[in-house]
């Protein structure tokens, strides 16, 4: 059964619910958001991904209301916010600190943003009831927030800002309190609940698997710019630089010199060892510096070499992370080159190959590595 | 347990002799019988009636009530608006002036206070009495009020307000609604200072006070000088009784809710 792709930024035909249009937003001297043009589409889970300081947090800021835009404009629905307070936007934001107000019980938390709006009060209950249903949190609708556990909290800050059933919600490092276990589960539960009620998403995050694994879009921030925007498999698997390549996931970076050979190029990398070959839809001039970037699981060890690769190249295994499922192999080559090679530890440890000092041959395809300008 | 060393024990009774002997002195000579305040004559509570028959005294002391509720109720009111506009107020032109000046009251010395006021009374021609006290008390009480508040202020979670706002709240209604209600503590506690300062002010109150008006420091001050009779010890012993209830429960009531909100967390830390 083929499923319609939901790709709307494919779409010309699609409007953006969220447009930021040449925006730049200054403190004092430091420039936090540098002349960003972004659209956001209705439905979305859109990543802002980036480490810290890097203007994602300011940029969701600007969205709630919190902060002005120095220069350019946001528009949410074709609508200019500029001049619109936080209380007058129909956005709401679930903040890293959750900020549930600590005299409020559960249910007055979640009610507090509806009995603002004036709703009678049958329609406040039977919301804040949905709400609560949705979220899981019906039994401790009584309770103070310090009477309940930290995820449960995260659940209250949610139900509490999806209470007032804003067209975008914001979600400011949302799952960063919770440990890893509880944070892959509410992972599955935000998308869940995204899909459920079919409100677009903005997700400020630091962390790469987390963006990777709801969103439907990631856009990767570096000092108050996008560098890219895809899908995390895209993202992934045909980042556009070296700095999207190395922050998403761990990657081996080759330095080398590319020289065109049918639909791809051979790249030299170090005196008197064979050029490495990658197909890419990227062109490149004759001897122009480049990258090979490669993914650690994407290179193959073995103890000879193979012959149906379009690369190998031999090196000593200097250390081994075994992590249970895999194991990472740091490999040096002649020249002093480390690679990373990942291997799934698919038999018993005591009958693996491969141990220390080994010598062994790191392999990869032609279409395994990304060939990225300098 | 660790046993008492000897110093430990001399350190603590000198402490607290030094503390609280006068006071002791003073309760126990409230019921002597004798009217010479230093010989002791046996036990008599005769002068706690004598007291309540000293129409001067009750005056005095009524005065100094309605002095102490307005002054620390108008000092707390303007104290907060002073802590909030200096910590939320971001920078602002002159924040750093402001702020200094807002705390300078704390370190002038009373007389300066209390002359300034009293000349500013008569610069304007405001008669001097109740009103003119409340005036001073609230002058000086405040920026007490407005460093206690400010104090909670700083630690407050500043995201909790950008919720309310972000939920629809107007900036008043997020204070009125989340604000106020978390440093309510503070604003209580700031209020107590401002009525106990008011309460036991005796300087200011002497310069702003006029024929009309006299509050209970005075009163006792300038009964004094004519002599100590055993009146204004039962007097003394009765303002003592007061502040100790208050102190007592105030400090039960603080320590009841922090075991409360100790069982909640640890309930909350079950369930999780």
């Amino acid at each position: 059964m083929a499923q319609t792709v939901f790709a709307p930024w494919d779409d010309p035909q699609a409007k953006p619910l969220i447009q930021f249009r040449n925006v730049t937003k200054r403190f004092g001297d430091f420039t936090a958001i540098e002349n960003l043009t972004q659209d956001i589409y209705e439905r979305e889970f859109f990543s802002l991904l980036g480490p810290s300081g890097c203007g994602k947090t300011t940029l969701m800021r600007m969205l709630a209301g919190f902060e002005n835009v120095t220069e350019g404009q946001i528009l949410i629905a074709g609508q200019d916010m500029a001049n619109v307070p936080p209380n007058k936007r129909a956005v709401n934001m679930m903040f890293q600190s959750y900020a549930l107000f600590p005299h409020l019980s559960v249910w007055e938390n979640i009610a507090f943003g509806l009995k603002r709006e004036g709703k009678p009060k049958a329609e406040i209950d039977a919301r804040v009831d949905e709400m609560l249903r949705l979220t899981r949190l019906v039994k401790f609708a009584k309770r103070k927030p310090h009477q309940i556990s930290g995820g449960q909290r995260q659940r209250v800050a949610l139900a509490r800002s999806l209470a007032k059933a804003p067209k975008l919600l914001l979600l400011d490092e949302p799952l960063g309190a919770l440990d890893k276990k509880l944070r892959q589960d509410t992972q599955f539960e935000l998308m869940d609940i995204q899909e459920k009620t079919g409100t677009t998403f903005v997700i400020v995050t630091h962390d790469q698997e987390e963006a990777m694994t709801v969103s439907s879009r990631v856009a990767v921030m570096d000092e108050g710019r996008i560098i890219q925007v895809a899908t995390p498999a895209q993202i992934y698997e045909a980042p556009n630089c070296v700095y999207v390549a190395d922050f998403i996931g761990d990657v081996n970076i080759i330095d080398g010199v590319a020289t065109a050979d049918g639909d791809g190029y051979r790249i030299a990398w170090a005196e008197g060892q064979e050029s490495f070959f990658a197909k890419t839809a990227n062109s490149f001039s004759a001897g122009q510096r480049c990258h090979i970037a490669i993914r650690p699981e994407k290179v193959a060890i073995s103890a000879e070499r193979p012959d149906d690769m379009a690369n190998a190249v031999e090196g000593q295994i200097i250390d081994i992370a075994y992590l249970g499922n895999i194991s990472t192999y740091h490999v040096k080559l002649t020249n002093g080159q480390m690679i990373k090679a990942q291997a799934a530890n698919t038999r018993r440890l005591s009958r693996r190959t491969f141990t220390w000092e080994d010598r062994v041959w790191l392999s990869w395809t032609d279409t395994a590595a990304v060939i990225l300008e300098s | 347990m660790r046993r008492f060393s000897w110093f430990n024990a001399t350190s603590l009774t000198l402490g607290f002799a030094f503390l609280y002997l006068p006071m002791i002195i003073l309760i126990i000579y409230s019921f002597n019988e004798s009217r010479l305040v230093t010989v002791w004559a046996g036990f008599s509570t005769k002068w706690y009636g004598t007291l309540l028959q000293n129409e001067s005294f009750l005056d005095a002391a009524w005065v100094t009530v309605q002095v102490a509720v307005a002054s620390s109720t108008i000092a707390t009111i303007l104290g907060t608006m002073g802590a909030y506009v200096l910590v939320r107020g971001g920078r602002f032109m002159g924040r750093t002036v402001f702020s200094g000046m807002i705390y300078a009251p704390l370190v002038m010395p009373e007389v300066i206070t209390g002359l300034s006021l009293l000349l500013l009374f008569i610069g304007i021609g405001l008669d001097r009495g109740i009103f003119t006290i409340v005036l001073a008390h609230t002058t000086f009480s405040m920026c007490f009020v407005s460093v206690v508040v400010s104090s909670r202020l700083v630690s407050f979670d500043k995201s909790l307000e950008e919720a309310a706002l972000d939920l629809g709240c107007t900036p008043f209604d997020a204070f009125r609604l989340v604000t106020l209600p978390i440093i309510a503590p503070a604003v209580i506690s700031g209020w107590l200072l401002a009525f106990t300062l008011s309460l036991d002010d005796l300087v200011i109150a002497s310069f702003t006070a006029g024929p009309s008006a006299t509050t209970l420091p005075i009163r006792i001050f300038s009964a004094v000088r004519l002599g100590v009779s055993p009146e204004i010890n039962a007097l003394s012993t009765i303002m003592i009784a007061i502040v100790t209830i208050g102190v007592i429960t105030a400090s039960i009531i603080t320590k009841r809710n922090s075991l409360a909100q100790q069982r909640d967390e640890q309930a909350a830390a079950r369930t999780a």
